[in-house]
């Protein structure tokens, strides 16, 4: 007898069953959900449009770089622009995210500059900006991990006491479908249901955890896993900037006003590889692709832009104009990037002086002081 | 001047330090109600509550991982786990993301937290809650390691980690909880010794033996017996294992010219391996005899029927002592 690990239909439809809340069709229709009103000024809509462009625009740059040997590794977000886009702008000042690495996206909205995301790929250092600064904690490596500081952040503003006041804030954590068979995650979701935390899941579930399917990390869909944790959990097209949008502002008002966690399944697709050094042609169909591709984020905000007449060519030939220059620049920048000083190995490792490093410290320094002498 | 156990005194130390600062929190399973399974948190709940005396969910991991959230908005959390043998769970939490999250941010982030560790055998109890994990620890930049030995120490110790900017493994040695010792309750903060000085604990002019945490005792008796027979051990109680204060073991190594490293952790590539290379670095002419370790055998810790001849006891130490002499 064999074992088959994959036997046994999975229960109502399996992890794929849909059900999204959709606010933007893919043909750019514009459609009504009774729970997520949303009202967007034109200038809203094409504020989310530049946004998805840019965002992408920064992206395939990276790659571009990366291939081009400057970067050591991307994790490109391409498919994913309105999932995140979305999301980015629910958020406030008092708001604190929790990333993986392939957030840039949300750290766009941030104030990230992403040069600052790429010099981490560069390997100039492990993370160059101020979290707190930014509202946008540090990248997290190690899948699933800062679900957990998420967590235990929100549980701080319970104790700040400003819930449900003008300066409360949520914390939002993100991760992706892989990261919810992780430890961590199940553990952040127990933390954060019982002590009722004001924290967002947000899951962006792109179907594939570099190249295992959805199907070998759940068997039901991902969004109702928190119902056994004992908050809710909403499946929204993760390609719809309008849903995410909306959803994620339910969620994040829901948090800070003290009515616990919410998981958030943003449903979407990677479009491109895991990250630069994978080859997704080994593991999933062309045609899936092509599928995914005709969901497109930025294609539909477009068309709807057209079809409501709210743009004109020009805009949006301006907009295309504007990512060109950004990926410019940053391409410029980023080939400017500086080696770091070998001395700075040592630096930040304490907050405090530490013996053992500063003897090393002086002991370094000193050897490279011997080539300098060689070279006089 | 109070007379505590070191259980005592480490609730002291916490209790004082949640005083002074209301950013100060305590969490752990257990923690709470029943002021943990050593009661080394007994009482605190009840006066501080349940927002700072935090019974969490049964999850090493996130009890590690939720406070280095905590602490990334501004609190100051002491974790206790509950043995030992339990604190692997949390290990990815503490060496992947506490110790590093400093550097990853260029120094923007700082992480006040402290990990309680009741460590070592000696107690009877069974598998996965007699161990000496300490060597895991040390090795990883960004932690700072520390083992309590007496109580007197215990408060000032618990105090001065509380109080540092960087995250502290603060290993406790639980057959030792229940020894009693002078303690003074009154010393400010900044007038505590320093968290990283090792301590003369026994002067003496013959060998110098090197000891943290639950050994320190031993090794105490060993000397005593050792005066009999008119030998002079010179115990130093490391304290600190990261940072290491190697000026007070060379100080004293130089002088004596013998050096016996105990501890309960395997010997193989434990900490008195890290020990015995330093010394020979720094005191390589002035060794009589190499430097010789006593500790664990390479073995999972055994049951306990067994634990009193792992453990490295006065008889151990004497040997030891003994052999660098035949030299």
């Amino acid at each position: 007898m064999t074992i088959d690990s994959m036997r046994g239909r999975p229960p109502e439809g399996g992890p794929a069953e849909p059900g999204l809340v959709q606010l933007l069709t893919p043909e750019g229709e514009r459609v009504e959900h009774p729970d997520y009103p949303l009202d967007l000024s034109a200038e809203d809509v094409r504020g989310l449009y530049r946004d998805l462009v840019l965002v992408r625009a920064i992206d395939r740059e990276a790659v571009s770089l990366t291939r081009q040997g400057e970067l050591g590794l991307w994790a490109s977000l391409l498919g994913q622009e309105a999932a995140q886009i979305g999301s980015g702008r629910a958020l406030t000042a008092h708001d604190m995210v929790f990333p993986t690495y392939r957030e840039h996206g949300v750290a766009y909205c941030r104030g990230v500059e992403p040069l600052k995301l790429l010099g981490m790929f560069r390997g100039v250092n492990h993370a160059g900006w101020d979290p707190a600064a930014h509202g946008f904690h540090t990248y997290t490596i190690v899948i699933g991990s800062q679900t957990l500081h998420a967590t235990g952040y929100a549980m701080g503003i319970q104790r700040d006491g400003v819930l449900g006041t003008p300066n409360a804030g949520a914390a939002i954590a993100y991760f992706g479908d892989g990261a919810t068979s992780q430890g961590d995650v199940n553990e952040a979701f127990v933390f954060a249901s019982v002590f009722n935390a004001p924290i967002v899941f947000f899951c962006q579930n792109n179907q594939w955890a570099i190249s295992e399917p959805l199907e070998r990390q759940s068997r039901i869909p991902l969004y109702r896993r928190a119902q056994g944790f004992g908050f809710p959990g909403i499946r929204v097209d993760g390609n719809d900037v309008f849903a995410c949008l909306a959803v994620t502002r339910r969620a994040l008002e829901n948090a800070r006003t003290g009515q616990g966690p919410t998981l958030v399944e943003a449903f979407t697709y990677r479009m491109g590889a895991h990250t630069t050094t994978d080859d997704p042609t080994r593991y999933r169909l062309r045609s899936d692709e092509e599928a995914w591709k005709l969901k497109d984020p930025i294609e539909r905000v477009r068309a709807y832009l057209r079809r409501s007449g709210l743009v004109d060519d020009a805009f949006l030939a301006s907009v295309d104009a504007e990512g060109k220059d950004i990926a410019a620049d940053l391409r410029t920048r980023c080939r400017a990037l500086p080696d770091p000083r070998p001395e700075a190995i040592f630096e930040n490792v304490y907050a405090a002086p530490h013996a053992l490093m500063t003897e090393e410290q002086e002991a370094f320094a000193a050897y490279l002081a011997t080539f300098e002498e060689e070279v006089a | 001047m109070t007379t505590l156990t070191l259980g005592r005194a480490l609730n002291e130390g916490m209790r004082r330090a949640m005083e002074d600062d209301p950013k100060v929190l305590v969490m752990g399973e257990d923690v709470g109600r029943l002021g943990g399974v050593f009661r080394v948190t007994d009482g605190l709940q009840k006066d501080f509550g349940e927002e700072r005396v935090i019974d969490t969910p049964l999850a090493e991991s996130g009890i590690v991982g939720t406070a280095i959230g905590l602490a990334l908005r501004g609190y100051r959390p002491v974790c206790e786990i509950q043995f030992d043998g339990f604190v692997f769970p949390a290990a990815d939490q503490i060496i992947t993301q506490l110790a590093k999250m400093h550097l990853r941010s260029l120094g923007a982030v700082k992480l006040p937290v402290v990990v309680r560790i009741p460590c070592g055998g000696g107690i009877g109890a069974v598998e996965h809650h007699s161990e000496s994990p300490e060597a895991y620890f040390a090795h990883t930049a960004g932690l700072r390691v520390v083992a309590c030995s007496n109580a007197a120490d215990a408060y000032t110790m618990i105090r001065r980690a509380i109080a540092s900017p960087d995250p502290v493994i603060f290993f406790e040695p639980k057959r030792r909880y229940w020894d009693k010792a002078d303690v003074s309750t009154e010393v400010a903060l900044s007038d505590l010794p320093d968290l990283h000085a090792a301590q003369v604990v026994q002067p003496g002019d013959d060998v110098t033996v090197l000891a943290y945490g639950p050994s320190v005792k031993t090794c105490l008796e060993a000397a005593a017996a050792a005066a009999t027979e008119g030998r002079s051990l010179e115990v130093i109680d490391l304290r600190s294992l990261n940072p290491l204060d190697m000026d007070t073991v060379e100080a004293s190594v130089a002088r004596t010219g013998r050096c016996v490293v105990v501890h309960e952790a395997p010997v193989f590539a434990g900490f008195g391996a890290e020990l015995a290379a330093r010394i020979t670095e720094r005191c390589f002419y002035r060794l009589e005899a190499p430097v010789l370790r006593v500790g664990g055998f390479s073995t999972p810790y055994p049951p306990s029927r067994l634990e009193d001849h792992y453990l490295p006891d006065l008889d151990r130490v004497l040997d030891a002592v003994d052999r660098t002499f035949a030299w």
